[in-house]
């Protein structure tokens, strides 16, 4: 075994890494760039080397520098987690080339599955089934017809060319099929100046299930699938394992294609094969193709982690380091059901835009398996993916395992960027989702229900102004008046409401004309008589109300007012009587705030007179060398346009 | 020990009391809320018309939003002025800004532009008198026009008139009690002295104004056509007079300044009392409109008020086998030591020397003390008179009048006669003297005082060999019954001052706490009582 490995990537990932190896004793190098130097992973690893800039291309990409650094700390390995590196079999040739070990495939594995059209035939020679379909010269119309046949309707008909969606034709029965072929062939003319097209099996519903694969190098096994249909955009939002709906048959199957495929190219290390499976009345063996395969550990890997109880970090540093594969096939068993939500800085209202911020609070439940690269007070900064964590659940049944996400995700609390977090609980409440009857087009078709479903509610917004007031410190939950309670405005940024304090936790807001009551009793917030699970915690940045629906609202310093100058300020004065050194501006001469626009030499002393505001100069009423008296005007501004 | 209650929640009795307290409960409470609504509808919206927030939220979002707001004489001037001065035109009371207690006193400038009635001017004062003695920064927010001038004789001349209001200001400031104040309206004539007098002034742009004379009197005296703003307003004494520190953008913004001035005080409250953590009553006091009877005739045992006002319930009681028509011990209300005194019955010579002893007590142990008045007066008669209940009557006097521990007066019922001085009323100067709704007071019963003045007269006509008839007298005792009945009620008595306000008696604990903690803003002096009549 390795006594030292460098991890060649940040976040999660690499944090992830470091607890494995922390706890097989193998001590640990982290790389940094500029934006990451306080991150999470640099504080947790043994050691941390500086690459360089925040943009990975001059970081995280940078081969050399990490090799260098891997040799200069005497690190034997690299761990390159996933992106960045992980597939880049350039990479990997240099790491052995520099007598280390690369933590994953061979250069050529990698190369093998790199290609898709490629990869898919040596799949298809090792008897993996993949997408039935004709990529043939002939494009004689009765051909392509008989070819359509051949693979079963529907088809789809795509231009060779294409792109873009131009030059394609789902085609559901062979009467249908010429006047399709006719007009995707002249759009594909007409857009790529290329009429041919290539044939392929439409798969109705098609369900993204991939199968976690681990090889020696010579033998491998898999560790059975996991489902990854809840996408948005090609972007996996929850993954589950095993896949709902999957029998030991169609596993049994599955699984050994995925083995097949792996030991095809002679594959070392974790490794997923992806299959497109058609989710039509139930799974059927003959209904799964093969798609591509990740030449590395994925983002979802902690799924199969926790039905299989393998550590899949600990395998690869134990294959990677020479010993055999850890388990036979028949070792490995699935117990219960697992799921994980990816929570992201995201913008989910302005359509999932990445977005950025400090982490003024981050607090997780302790009932599911975090994984997280960064920690209350960092940067989630423009320059990397914006995951902020990984929540896993673990439990005997399907059911069970989504109630305790659902759960774990309305337990979470991050404030200090906007979260998709109300957007995963929306998803877990989905009953498609919950029934286990998911495809890839779930999120698509309902995006708009679940999006309303995570925006705020006037009653937790309530909350959140309960919370602005500081009624939620139980040292102040008082607001005793003889007779009517006072009536107060509470504004925030974007907002203001009227607060009353009825008692001791109980209080009135009223939101755009609207009352609510809020009360705390039996520990628990109520508003307008309904129980509330939400929380209501303050931090740097404001106060955020957690539970689903998040609010947050940043108070407003109701002192951050603009006095601007004392009187009138279109005029500059002389501050005390004195001699008018230099004058810097001239009429018609544009200035801003602060500007200098003469020096006024005084009591030994040299003043720079600034400008008060913004705006054009109307006069200069001295020159240099004139003395002044105290008061007297020295430059003119223009008259502001009233607003 | 753990007080028990006796009374019998699902009574008749129970419920009838309930039922006669919330009728005057709903008299007070009317009288209360026509005074938030401060000079109407009308005037409030050209008050609010002219960018300006309404008085009462100018309070608010000066306080910290979970404020309490104990209110003094919300029903000031109630039936005086022929109704146009509700409130007397004036909001007092002690708020926390920062969690520091502060007094607040706005005008309201929706009640006749915010003018100074007689009423104004006592309510004021009244609010300066408790600052003052608790130690408590005075926060003014003034939009005023001045003396009330077809009141100027009631407002000006005396001593305990307007000038007063300045006079106190530069004592408090001379004792470091912060005096700041926010100009959001007209600071005219005298009115001017409120700002130039304060520690701290700050002023609103474009709305407040602060001149000896305003342009009209100007251009009457010499002629000067000049603005108001450019006369007396926020750019011109922040920047050319000194007259104001800072300048605001709006109400809004001022308010922000004076919680930031306040902020910077740099003040603690001093170490008086050994708190202890708060605890509710073990009996609900909601029930005090069960168990305290309507008809102030009818004896009650005065325990049941304490049980539902005390920490769990627990009354060390002092003394409990002498003198039992006054009831002494000692308790906690919302974590604060107490000693408690409450009547029980006519105070006798026993009931006296021991109210007397239990304050001496108090005094040496720097504890606050509860007064619970329910008192028709000293026992009467030869016996008591013969025994000395007068010197017996005075030593009490004495030991309220002198202690220097805070006095807290609650009046629970009855206030007549030299029982109104033992138990430390008005003239006495409790930090804060509030009232039940259901209280009565004056110098007599108005049957006894009818009595009295029927038997002077009957010895007249008698005297004189006429006859005067039982219709006669009852004719004649009619008139001064109905005075008294109207002088010695809660709102006619609030109405001019003799007591801080009216309170539900629901809330008692409430205010008794606040009131509790407010008078421990300033420390508690030693006490040196003066000569007992031994």
């Amino acid at each position: 075994m390795f006594h030292k490995i460098l991890i060649a990537n940040r976040g999660e990932i690499a944090c992830r890494v470091i607890d494995s190896c922390r706890r097989m004793g193998v001590a640990t190098v982290a790389v940094y760039s500029d934006a990451d130097r306080g991150a999470r992973h640099v504080a947790m690893a043994d050691e941390a080397v500086h690459l360089g800039g925040a943009a990975p291309a001059d970081s995280y990409l940078k081969g050399d520098a990490i090799i260098a650094a891997a040799r200069a700390t005497g690190a034997q390995a690299i761990h390159p987690g996933y992106g960045f590196l992980s597939e880049n079999p350039g990479f990997v040739d240099a790491v052995e080339a520099a007598g280390l070990v690369f933590i994953g495939p061979s250069a050529r594995a990698i190369r093998a599955m790199g290609l898709k059209d490629a990869a898919k035939k040596l799949m298809e020679e090792a008897g993996v089934p993949v997408v039935p379909g004709y990529h043939g010269a002939d494009q004689d119309p009765t051909h392509l017809a008989a070819e359509a046949g051949r693979i079963g309707y529907p088809v789809l008909i795509k231009a060779v060319a294409g792109g873009g969606g131009k030059g394609m034709r789902r085609v559901d029965d062979l009467k249908d099929f010429a006047d399709a072929l006719a007009s995707a062939q002249s759009e594909a003319r007409n857009a790529f100046g290329n009429p041919d097209v290539l044939i392929e099996k439409y798969v109705l519903q098609p369900r993204h299930i991939e199968v976690q694969v681990f090889g020696d190098g010579h033998r491998a096994v898999h560790l059975f699938e996991r489902d990854c249909s809840l996408q948005r955009r090609h972007q996996k939002v929850i993954e589950e394992a095993p896949a709902p709906g999957m029998t030991p048959e169609i596993r049994k199957v599955m699984g050994a294609a995925a083995v097949r495929a792996a030991e095809a190219i002679g594959y070392k290390g974790a490794g997923t094969i992806e299959f497109i499976v058609d989710g039509t009345g139930g799974l059927r063996a003959d209904g799964f193709w093969f798609m591509e395969m990740n030449t590395r550990l994925q983002v979802e890997h902690p799924v199969t982690e926790a039905i299989t109880g393998v550590d899949l970090v600990e395998w690869q540093l134990r294959v990677a380091s020479g010993e055999p594969l850890p388990a036979r096939q028949e070792d490995l068993q699935i117990h219960g059901h697992a799921f994980e939500a990816r929570l992201y800085a995201e913008d989910v209202p302005a359509g999932f835009l990445p977005a950025t911020g400090t982490l003024a609070h981050l607090q997780f439940p302790e009932v599911a398996r975090i994984e997280t690269g960064v920690r209350q007070g960092d940067t989630i900064s423009p320059w990397y993916d914006p995951m902020i964590a990984k929540i896993v659940t673990h439990a005997p049944t399907r059911a069970i395992a989504l109630r305790a996400l659902e759960s774990a995700l309305v337990d979470a609390e991050v404030a200090g960027s906007v979260t998709n977090l109300d957007f995963l609980i929306a998803l877990t409440r989905h009953e498609g989702f919950r029934a286990g009857e998911v495809d890839t087009g779930l999120i698509g078709r309902d995006l708009d229900d679940l999006v309303a479903a995570a925006e705020p509610d006037p009653r937790t917004r309530a909350l959140a102004v309960v919370g602005l007031a500081g009624l939620h410190d139980p040292r102040v939950r008082g607001g005793a008046t003889l007779w009517q309670p006072l009536r107060r405005t509470i504004a925030w940024e974007g907002g203001e409401a009227v607060l009353e304090v009825l008692g001791s936790g109980a209080a009135r807001v009223t939101l755009d004309g609207q009352p609510h009551e809020v009360r705390w009793q039996g520990d628990r917030w109520w508003v307008d008589a309904a129980l509330r699970r939400n929380r209501i915690v303050s931090h740097d940045a404001g106060v955020s109300v957690f539970g689903g629906r998040t609010v947050h609202l940043t108070p407003l310093d109701p002192l951050a007012r603009d006095t601007g100058a004392a009187g009138g300020d279109a005029l500059t004065l002389s501050p005390m009587p004195g001699l008018v050194k230099s004058v810097h501006v001239e009429a018609g001469q544009a200035v801003k705030a602060g500007d200098r626009l003469a020096v006024l030499e005084a009591m030994k002393m040299e003043h720079s007179l600034t400008a008060a505001r913004d705006g054009v100069v109307a006069e200069v009423l001295a020159a240099a060398g004139d003395q002044v008296e105290a008061g007297a005007p020295l430059i003119r501004l223009e008259e502001e346009e009233p607003a | 020990m753990k007080l028990k209650s006796q009374a019998l929640t699902g009574s008749d009795a129970f419920r009838a009391n309930r039922e006669a307290h919330l009728a005057l409960l709903a008299t007070a409470r009317e009288a209360a809320e026509a005074v938030l609504a401060g000079g109407g509808p009308r005037a409030m919206e050209r008050h609010v018309s002219r960018g300006k927030m309404p008085p009462r939220e100018r309070v608010a979002n000066l306080l910290d939003p979970g404020s309490p707001f104990l209110e003094i004489g919300v029903t000031a001037a109630h039936g005086m002025y022929d109704g146009d001065a509700p409130g007397a035109g004036v909001i007092a009371g002690i708020g926390r800004v920062h969690g520091q207690d502060v007094m607040v006193v706005a005008n309201d400038a929706t009640v006749k532009g915010g003018t100074y009635y007689p009423m104004t001017v006592k309510k004021h004062l009244r609010a300066q008198e408790i600052a003052e003695q608790c130690h408590l920064p005075c926060v003014y927010l003034v939009d005023s026009g001045g003396a009330n001038l077809p009141n100027q004789d009631e407002v000006f001349p005396d001593r305990d008139h307007f000038g007063r209001i300045f006079f106190n200001q530069a004592q408090m400031s001379a004792k470091g009690i912060p005096q700041i104040a926010v100009v959001m309206g007209s600071c005219t004539a005298g009115g001017a002295y409120v700002p130039a007098m304060s520690d701290v002034t700050i002023i609103v742009r474009n709305q407040g104004t602060i001149f000896l004379a305003g342009p009209p009197l100007v251009k009457a005296a010499t002629g000067e056509v000049v603005t108001a703003e450019d006369l007396g307003g926020g750019d011109v004494h922040t920047r050319l007079s000194g007259v104001a520190d800072y300048l605001a953008e709006d109400d809004a913004h001022a308010l922000a300044q004076a919680r930031r001035a306040i902020a910077n005080l740099n003040r603690r409250m001093p170490e008086t009392v050994v708190w202890q953590s708060p605890e509710a009553p073990a009996y609900d006091p909601e029930d005090i409109l069960g168990v305290v009877p309507a008809d102030l005739r009818t004896p009650y045992d005065i325990r049941e008020v304490i049980a539902r006002v005390v920490d769990g319930s627990r009354f060390d009681e002092f003394k409990a086998r002498f003198g039992e028509t006054l009831i002494t011990g000692f308790a906690h209300i919302e974590g604060c030591p107490v000693g408690i005194v409450a009547n029980n019955g006519v105070l006798f010579s026993e009931a006296a020397q021991k109210g007397a002893h239990f304050i001496e007590l108090c005094s040496q142990r720097g504890t606050p003390l509860i007064f619970l008045q329910n008192i028709t007066g000293f026992m009467v008669g030869r016996k008591y008179e013969n025994e000395g209940i007068a010197r017996h009557g005075a030593k009490m006097v004495t030991a309220v009048a002198t202690t220097s521990v805070p006095k807290i007066t609650m009046l629970v019922g009855g206030s007549f006669g030299a029982g109104n001085y033992g138990m430390s009323g008005r003239a006495y100067s409790p930090r804060f003297l509030w009232t039940w709704p259901n209280s009565r007071i004056s110098v007599m019963g108005g049957e006894q005082a009818a009595g009295v003045l029927a038997t002077v007269r009957r010895d007249g006509i008698e005297r004189k060999g006429g006859t005067w008839s039982p219709e006669e007298e009852a004719e004649f005792k009619r008139p001064t019954i109905e005075m008294f009945d109207r002088q010695s009620h809660p709102l006619y008595a609030s109405a001019r001052l003799w007591d801080d306000g009216i309170v539900d008696p629901r809330k008692t604990r409430d205010v008794l706490a606040l009131s509790l903690r407010a008078s421990l803003n300033a420390p508690i002096a030693p006490t040196r009582f003066g000569v007992f009549r031994m």
